[in-house]
């Protein structure tokens, strides 16, 4: 008898253990306040564009030139120069990047060469974006002679994002488990037939969704487009990708600072569209993550 | 034994076990001052020992005793490994495998089975399928003999022979490590390595690999590494005592479970006394 209760005095609170729980409460609230005010931004951006700017939008606005000095009509060469410069800077980057993650994760030995392209990585993803405008302008637009075009202002992202898709394919590579690579090799695969095999088809995934962020990330790039290749106005759709275009950010910064007697929807209606493209890539990325966490091969 | 069979005058069921310990059968690898160190942490040293070839050559010994980097040495894994350095010969008939240039195919003659089955992220039929599509061997038809037939003596067939295209590393834990067996002997290896294979593996699956093993022994050669003595003793033609890095005893199995052994160290740890 005496037993039990000695057990049940165990489990009576304390003042220690009252005041454990009131500091945990607070905390715990303190927190999720914290975490909560983060939808807020987001919330505000969208709605302020869309009450603003959704008037704007309809397929002539989506597929017209604009006319009368930007004032009026559409934003189809801005919204397909986005197109471009972001596509060419993918077909640039991503074999580029993930051919160099493949090297770093499956054949780099620890030594000082891989430890310098590592720091390089993250000094090049350090680097502000309108330094990286500079080195564009020199590099591609000058020294190569590109001139501002296309090519020139993607290249300049493709080095811009380059780091970004390094990391994303560096980490999916990594999550496939060691004991793979090690099985292969014991049964005399090479490194290369381990990596098309087995590690690669089970990083795809992983990949695509690193890359489409990276994407999305690009379509909103400002400073590295404006020198290189994106132009102010033009009124025909760039040819090749030796022409100048123009871009959805670079517009949208027209409208908002350098051209007089702009509607008031008109740069909402061009945020809009912009934010637009973006959420929607993230959005197949979350797609594409939960699909492949339901085929999970381990 | 031995007078009787030197006179040739044994017993027909005699031949296997005696004949091999006796006639010296032939060599399938030979290991003289062998030494891997990590680092500047020494992992083994000193191992020389010989593995007779369709025998089945036991080692226990306790954890960090260095099997598993011994096994690793065989196959020249260590390539993969900057910080695993080896020192001393390691001949794989009669070739010392530091001399062998190809060394995807001195791998892909050793067949591995690990302690934790890796049932790679493939289908099971790809899984048996991956060696000969490394070699080469494309097509269907000939691909399924060899799936088949590898899979049946591994004993899995009957079990997976309705769903060779369900992901191989979603399979139970005891058929995974029937898996990779199957997977190993598709290398048609002229040795196979058994890490500690029933670790994860329910009893009767363990008897039912054990048996495999037996018939397994008639084809190739087979290094054993358990740290169930007992596992030792119903397989092992030949056992080898591994004790901190140092190859303690080695010898006819029976004779190790029946005392006769060189070192007190090796009857302490078959009995259970420490390890």
């Amino acid at each position: 008898m005496s037993n039990t209760s000695t057990i049940d005095n165990q489990f009576l609170e304390t003042e220690l253990n009252v005041k454990a729980k009131r500091t945990e409460t607070l905390f715990r609230i303190l927190f999720m306040i914290m975490a909560g005010l983060l939808i807020l931004p987001v919330l505000i951006i969208l709605t302020t564009l869309v009450v603003k700017g959704g008037a704007m939008i309809s397929w002539e606005f989506l597929f017209s030139n604009p006319t009368n000095g930007m004032t009026e009509g559409g934003i189809f060469p801005a919204l397909l120069g986005t197109v471009w410069l972001v596509g060419v800077a993918l077909v640039i980057s991503v074999p580029v990047g993930v051919a160099a993650a493949v090297y770093l994760s499956e054949y780099a030995a620890d030594n000082w060469f891989t430890r310098v392209i590592n720091l390089a990585i993250i000094n090049l993803a350090g680097v502000p974006s309108i330094v990286h405008a500079l080195f564009g302008v020199g590099a591609f637009v000058l020294f190569f002679g590109f001139g501002t075009s296309i090519l020139a202002a993607s290249m300049t992202l493709a080095v811009m994002t380059m780091p970004v898709v390094i990391v994303a394919t560096r980490e999916s590579l990594q999550a496939v488990p060691h004991a793979f690579r090690e099985a292969c090799w014991n049964m005399g695969a090479t490194r290369w037939q381990t990596i098309r095999r087995v590690i690669l088809p089970n990083s795809v995934s992983g990949i695509l969704t690193g890359v489409i962020l990276e994407v999305s990330r690009t379509t909103g790039e400002t400073a590295p487009i404006m020198f290189t290749g994106a132009a102010f106005f033009i009124p025909v759709l760039p040819q090749s990708v030796f022409d100048q275009t123009m871009a959805l950010s670079l517009h949208l910064f027209v409208v908002s600072t350098q051209v007089p007697h702009v509607p008031e929807g008109l740069p909402y209606g061009v945020a809009l569209v912009l934010i637009s493209m973006v959420l929607l890539m993230n959005s197949a990325s979350i797609a594409l993550r939960m699909h492949l966490r339901g085929k999970k091969k381990w | 034994m031995v007078a009787a069979s030197a006179s040739g005058t044994r017993p027909e069921s005699d031949l296997d076990s005696t004949s091999a310990a006796v006639m010296k059968a032939a060599i399938k690898l030979q290991v003289r001052d062998l030494a891997i160190r990590y680092g500047t942490t020494t992992a083994i040293s000193g191992v020389n020992l010989e593995v007779r070839e369709n025998e089945i050559f036991g080692i226990i010994g306790p954890a960090n005793a260095g099997k598993t980097s011994f096994l690793k040495s065989l196959n020249r894994m260590n390539d993969f490994n900057s910080e695993m350095s080896v020192d001393g010969d390691i001949e794989f008939d009669g070739t010392n495998i530091r001399d062998v240039r190809n060394v995807y195919a001195l791998r892909s003659r050793i067949g591995v089975v690990f302690p934790l089955p890796v049932g790679l992220p493939l289908t099971v039929f790809e899984n048996v399928a991956f060696v000969p599509r490394l070699r080469g061997i494309n097509d269907k038809a000939e691909l399924d003999v060899i799936v088949e037939r590898c899979l049946t003596r591994a004993a899995l067939w009957d079990e997976v022979k309705d769903r060779l295209d369900s992901l191989g590393s979603l399979l139970s834990g005891g058929q995974q490590q029937r898996l990779t067996i199957a997977r190993a002997l598709s290398q048609e290896p002229e040795l196979l390595m058994l890490d500690e294979f029933s670790i994860a593996v329910d009893p009767v699956t363990t008897m039912r690999i054990e048996d495999v093993l037996k018939e397994l022994k008639h084809e190739m050669t087979i290094i054993l590494v358990t740290n169930l003595v007992q596992q030792a003793r119903r397989l092992a033609d030949r056992t080898a005592f591994f004790l901190e890095g140092q190859c303690v005893e080695i010898g006819d199995t029976e004779d190790l479970f029946n005392g006769k052994v060189r070192d007190q160290r090796t009857t302490d740890y078959i009995e259970g006394r420490f390890g």
